[in-house]
């Protein structure tokens, strides 16, 4: 496979400039003649879907969920980044460019961050129009809170529910556009493969999840805005509907997929609590703007919180980052509470959890200071524990939460794939091997407002293919291969539940490709998954029928498909023999326990390529060419 | 604690539904509702048995996908709370417990506890937006909001579109999820523009999707687990009928119907 980034030529902050000159143009009369479907209703889908309709084109929009309003962008938290500059405080497009990139540890690439940090002052502008409800200061401007990684306040946030909010304001956009007929709205629809015609993607296979009806769907170009495999994990902060099954698919279609294996744990999520816990949730990064991380000095300490003295507790963020303290970036933050648990400095039920405290933050703010900024975190928090974090500290652990892998893309956001375009979190571009917080609603919301109206334009005017329609053979054979694979599914008729194979799958990658990794764990998990996927197509037990609403059907084609990709991501961190970002090969570390990066052998983007059924698939390396930065250590001390 | 469960069941939206009986056995008081479920659901499988059919998605009471009435009420009970995060601390052992999807008409029954809610998503289309195309936005600084215009805004917009107000109204109401939406963007300049035609809108199509009327009981407001106000309906009526008042004038000076 030949990867061509397509990187425009010149200095690196007139790529966008010039890309966006060059990329072929469709006249507005002629784009009524084309149709796009997009899958997933998130930011970046539901973004892409309001602004091609807007620009003319007839839209197809897919969604899992009831509505395209559910998709799991509601969740997040904190806030959105944005190179305004409003704080006066140093902020700038560069800057916002180089906290990326070197957040991501210097495996991003250069000319898709810095067009990403360009266009993060036009995303804040597009949703203000629309009404996103931003905090505001008693002037009536826009207020800005800091998030890790960063030393200027450039996030915008609406209270702890930024990512609900920009969600709402595309879905309001897609609706709108739904209502005037531009976009028709398939919801409760499920995609599980991709048309390939003539060597182009030129539609999709679908679902209804309701009926069971099968059906195909033709355009002239696909988008993929599907999110991330987090859930391949079992246990993660992703909503339980979240899956690979749509990039996955597309890769056995013939994209590449990239850096499977950098995958964020994110530092502060509530500890699991039991063997029932069917999801993990979150507490935003933003509380660790006023929140101070400790852990007791002593092992075994099993002392209340509030009985254990100052001295005796260990800060460790503060203690070994001092510069960044407790806003030390996701990756480092996890590794260093999974150190202090590893120490037998742990607290909470089996030891798996470090303390988040507020005492000295409402000293300073009061308690009611500190209810204005995260009240709604305080109260989720109370729901789950039972606890009240205003008297006692959070109990916090790292969990798995977000996936900086994705299908590979070039800078026009196209696979490898001609005409399948990947937005948001399922492609891999922006992030490196560790996305800054308040980064991914940037990443999401610039694909789909900004870049994707017009490269996907250049890709149509100039692929010139023939109209197709879905009763064609290779959508009717593609069809036929979708029925099959719930027929087997449903035939095996065995003795275990899809969960508990789900469960069984998390709790091996967990233990071997998660927080720390090494050769012989990546081996063993490499040995145990296609054991454990053979086992799942021997003696899973899948109820009901296809025609009919039936979730464990559902859940059973994505437990399959993960089944398969768990695999490439345990191949690809056995590969990449360094540590960076969220990969940390315990192998290679500097004596005081940091990622060790080797810039010599590994600054490439690793895209794998499948070779066939039961083939290894095939590594395809894209060399990661700086022309801007000077690659460093990374250092937050 | 074991509990009993009377679980509605129904195939799918033609066929009739009836309360089942199960046994949840050796329950967590730190496992959530949904995840007792689970439990159960696990058990049924291996059984060989449907499991019971019910909506969820992020399990951190944001995305407004879970929609069950526990014991009569929607959501359960717990003030500000979604189905997904209440626990089962909250409840006794030995208790039965009575599990019911929403009940309203136009929100039709898919399956056990499934509904379908896509009448929402109609009155959002209807006007429930800002008419800005992507681009061309002016500063987001351009336009200052006063913080208190912003934070009821924000009180508004917080609504999940769950539609437990629909469940627990007498009337099948949807007033207090429109006035949710009708309230977020009259409080906010970017919404001027479209403020009559919006709430005119929407309120016709909440009508048209068979929505019943508003009489005030707040029952809504007592269920809503973003706890949005009942005020917002007093501020959609105040909308709806300057906006009918100043359109029958506009048609008067026109000379129109």
């Amino acid at each position: 496979m030949k990867l061509d980034a397509k990187i425009p030529a010149g200095p690196l902050a007139q790529k966008w400039d010039k890309a966006r000159f060059e990329l072929k143009l469709i006249n507005p009369a002629n784009k009524r003649k084309h149709d796009i479907i997009v899958v997933g209703t998130g930011l970046a889908g539901a973004s892409a879907a309001a602004t091609l309709a807007e620009l003319g084109y007839n839209v197809k929009a897919f969604c899992y969920q009831d509505s395209p309003r559910r998709a799991h962008s509601i969740a997040a938290q904190g806030g959105i980044n944005a190179a305004k500059n409003y704080q006066n405080d140093g902020d700038s497009v560069f800057r916002l460019f180089y906290d990326t990139i070197k957040g991501g540890d210097f495996r991003a690439r250069e000319a898709n961050v810095y067009r990403l940090a360009q266009v993060s002052v036009n995303i804040i502008d597009q949703c203000v129009a629309q009404g996103v409800p931003f905090a505001r200061e008693y002037g009536g401007l826009l207020a800005n809170r800091s998030f890790g990684g960063a030393q200027v306040s450039r996030t915008f946030y609406a209270r702890g529910q930024t990512g609900q909010q920009l969600l709402l304001g595309a879905y309001q956009a897609l609706s709108r556009q739904i209502g005037a007929g531009k976009v028709k709205m398939f919801p409760r629809t499920e995609m599980l493969d991709v048309v390939i015609v003539n060597g182009h993607a030129r539609g999709i296979v679908v679902r209804d999840m309701v009926t069971g009806a099968v059906s195909a769907h033709a355009a002239d170009a696909v988008v993929l805005a599907t999110g991330g495999y987090g859930n391949v994990f079992y246990l993660s902060t992703n909503a339980k509907g979240c899956n690979v099954t749509a990039t996955w698919r597309a890769y056995k279609k013939g994209a590449a997929f990239a850096n499977p294996c950098y995958t964020q744990i994110h530092p502060t999520c509530i500890p699991v609590s039991g063997d029932h816990q069917s999801k993990l949730t979150l507490m935003s990064e933003s509380l660790r703007n006023d929140g101070r991380v400790w852990a007791p000095k002593k092992k075994g300490d099993n002392r209340a919180p509030g009985d254990i003295p100052e001295g005796e507790r260990d800060y460790y963020l503060e203690r070994k980052y001092p510069s960044f303290g407790n806003l030390a970036p996701r990756d480092i933050s996890s590794r260093a509470a999974k150190e202090a648990c590893d120490d037998g400095r742990g607290v909470g039920p089996g030891g798996r959890g470090v303390y988040l405290d507020f005492a000295d933050a409402i000293k300073r703010l009061g308690e009611e200071g500190v209810r204005e900024r995260y009240g709604n975190l305080f109260d989720m928090y109370e729901k789950i524990t039972g606890e009240n974090a205003y008297h006692v500290p959070m109990r916090i652990y790292p969990a798995v939460h977000y996936t900086m892998g994705g299908l590979w893309v070039d800078y026009n956001l196209m696979s490898s794939v001609p005409g399948l375009f990947v937005l948001g979190e399922a492609n891999f571009s922006d992030h490196g091997a560790n996305r800054l917080g308040a980064s991914a609603l940037m990443q999401g919301l610039a694909d789909g407002y900004f870049v994707i109206p017009y490269t996907i334009g250049d890709y149509i005017a100039t692929s010139k293919q023939p109209k197709v329609q879905s009763t064609q053979p290779e959508f009717q054979q593609a069809i036929a291969g979708v029925a099959d694979l719930t027929r087997r599914l449903l035939a095996v008729n065995g003795k275990r539940t899809v969960n508990s194979f789900h469960k069984q799958l998390g709790t091996l990658l967990w233990e071997k490709c998660g927080m720390a990794r090494d050769e012989k764990g990546l081996q063993a998990a490499l040995r145990e998954i296609p054991l454990l996927r053979e086992e799942f197509w021997k003696n899973v037990k899948v109820t009901g029928q296809n025609e009919e609403l039936n979730q464990t059907l559902e859940h059973a084609g994505r437990v399959a498909d993960f089944l398969e990709f768990g695999e490439l991501l345990c191949l690809d961190a056995l590969y990449r023999r360094e540590s960076c970002g969220g990969h940390f090969r315990t192998e290679f570390q500097t004596p005081d326990g940091e990622a060790l990066r080797d810039d010599t052998n590994f600054a490439y983007v690793a895209a794998w390529e499948f070779a066939g059924p039961g083939k290894p698939p095939v590594l395809n390396k894209e060399p990661l060419v700086y022309e801007e930065v000077h690659l460093s250590t990374r250092s937050y001390k | 604690m074991n509990l009993t469960l009377k679980v509605w069941r129904q195939q799918n939206s033609t066929s009739p539904g009836r309360l089942v009986t199960y046994e949840a056995k050796n329950v967590l008081t730190d496992m959530s509702f949904l995840e007792m479920l689970d439990v159960v659901n696990e058990e049924l499988i291996a059984k060989g048995e449907e499991p019971i059919a019910f909506d969820s998605d992020c399990r951190e009471g944001i995305c407004g996908t879970c929609s069950m009435v526990i014991n009569g009420v929607a959501h359960g009970g717990q003030k500000g709370t979604t189905v997904c995060q209440l626990h089962m601390r909250h409840f006794q052992d030995g208790q039965t417990i009575v599990i019911e999807p929403w009940r309203a008409r136009p929100f039709p029954v898919l399956k056990d506890l499934i509904v379908d809610r896509t009448a929402f998503d109609r009155i959002i289309q209807a006007g429930g937006f800002v008419s800005v195309n992507t681009g061309g936005a002016p500063d987001g600084n351009a336009l200052p909001v006063p913080k208190t215009a912003a934070e009821q805004a924000m009180d508004a917009a917080a609504c999940i579109g769950c539609g437990a107000c629909v469940a627990a109204c007498k009337n099948a109401s949807a007033m207090l999820f429109v006035s949710a939406k009708v309230s977020h963007l009259a409080h906010l300049p970017q919404g001027q523009a479209e403020r009559e035609q919006r709430v005119l809108n929407m309120v016709k199509t909440m009508d048209e999707a068979g929505f019943g009327n508003c009489t005030v009981t707040g029952s809504c407001e007592a269920v809503c687990p973003k706890e949005i106000s009942l005020d917002f309906i007093a501020k959609m009526n105040r909308e709806y009928g300057k906006a009918i008042l100043k359109n029958t004038l506009v048609r008067k000076t026109k000379g129109g119907d």
